[in-house]
């Protein structure tokens, strides 16, 4: 039966590198457990299980790109746009986490390198796209819903890279193509991965957005611009 | 939150859990079982077998080892069930176990009312 792994396994980097990752990845997740502090009330509690469980669940429906090679999402780009960044990077943080103790998917040892590619980076570089588009684009669902869904896209290209930095700093085997090989094909693979990671991250928030646009992080703030004349009932 | 709140909260969540355990219990069987691209990308370089194992050439994924831990329901099986129940009922285990753990590591780090 062929084995589902979707995420670094143990061996692939080295020792040093992992465990740097690790510690990378601790400092940063206690860093978002204290910004998250400040959204996280007890109505949002439950929401953001609610996420990573979703989180969890979506990385399960692999999407074929090309023949004999599959893509899903990482979601770090739906958590951000959702819950926001400091919460959303610890909600794919429990999915990771729960993936690598109990369905041994990606190895105990990289649990620090897949953190740090899948709910750091692609959390992050997710919700830098949304803040931009925050300000060059009115704060409606469907533009929140495009801006995650490109946000969504670039997230899973630069997460990529992510891993050729930690393969470029630990690789445990020499590439046979060298480092721009593994670039161009990560990079390559991700784009268009990317793309059915934006397409489903744009889609949810869109669904999300136009029946509870309270639960979306991404739409909280500046309030909706308005679509009748100051003074009129709304 | 007035109970009305709080009811419409409750419907929300156990909706949204539907519909990621449907997710995960059902639409899981028709999911891709090609390698994904962090798979093809460290299997460049080697050629493998049906059952996906190595046979030939030089390729990182060479370097992996084992998982550590392993355990009953690796690579979303269960220990003795067929692939079809054993992926459905280990993504609907995993639903459930990521919403608790999300849930009891997010009560933890929530600011105390008052």
């Amino acid at each position: 039966m062929r084995t589902l792994a979707l995420h670094i396994s143990n061996g692939i980097v080295d020792g040093p590198t992992s465990l740097a990752f690790l510690l990378l990845a601790v400092a940063a997740g206690g860093w978002c457990v204290r910004r998250a502090r400040r959204d996280l009330d007890d109505r949002l509690v439950p929401l953001a299980g609610l996420v990573a469980a979703f989180v969890f669940a979506v990385q399960m429906l692999n999407f074929p790109v090309l023949p004999g090679v599959s893509g899903h999402l990482l979601g770090g780009a739906l958590a951000a746009a959702l819950v926001g960044p400091w919460v959303g990077a610890l909600c794919v943080s429990v999915v990771l986490v729960v993936q690598a103790l109990v369905f041994a998917d990606g190895g105990v040892t990289a649990i620090g390198l897949n953190v740090t590619n899948m709910a750091l980076l692609h959390t992050a570089v997710a919700y830098a796209v949304l803040v931009l588009a925050a300000r060059l684009l009115p704060r409606t669902p469907a533009a929140v819903a495009v801006a995650a869904g490109v946000a969504g896209w670039l997230a899973t290209v630069v997460a990529s890279q992510g891993f050729v930095l930690q393969y470029w700093l630990g690789g445990a085997a020499p590439l046979p193509g060298g480092l721009g090989a593994l670039a161009a094909t990560m990079g390559g693979l991700h784009a268009l991965i990317g793309v059915g990671e934006g397409l489903i991250t744009a889609g949810t928030v869109a669904a999300v957005a136009r029946t509870r646009p309270d639960l979306v992080y991404a739409l909280r703030g500046r309030p909706l611009p308005a679509t009748a004349p100051a003074g009129s009932a709304a | 939150m007035s109970a009305e709140g709080r009811a419409t909260r409750r419907g929300l969540l156990l909706g949204g859990l539907a519909v990621a355990l449907i997710l995960a219990g059902l639409v899981s069987a028709v999911a891709s079982g090609a390698p994904d691209g962090l798979e093809a990308a460290l299997h460049a370089g080697c050629a493998v077998d049906d059952a996906g194992d190595i046979v030939a050439g030089t390729c990182p994924a060479r370097a992996a080892r084992p998982h550590e831990v392993g355990g009953p329901f690796a690579d979303y099986a269960i220990a003795g069930l067929g692939p079809g129940w054993g992926t459905a009922l280990a993504g609907v285990g995993g639903v459930l176990l990521t919403f608790a753990c999300g849930w009891a590591v997010f009560r933890l780090a929530r600011r105390r009312p008052g």
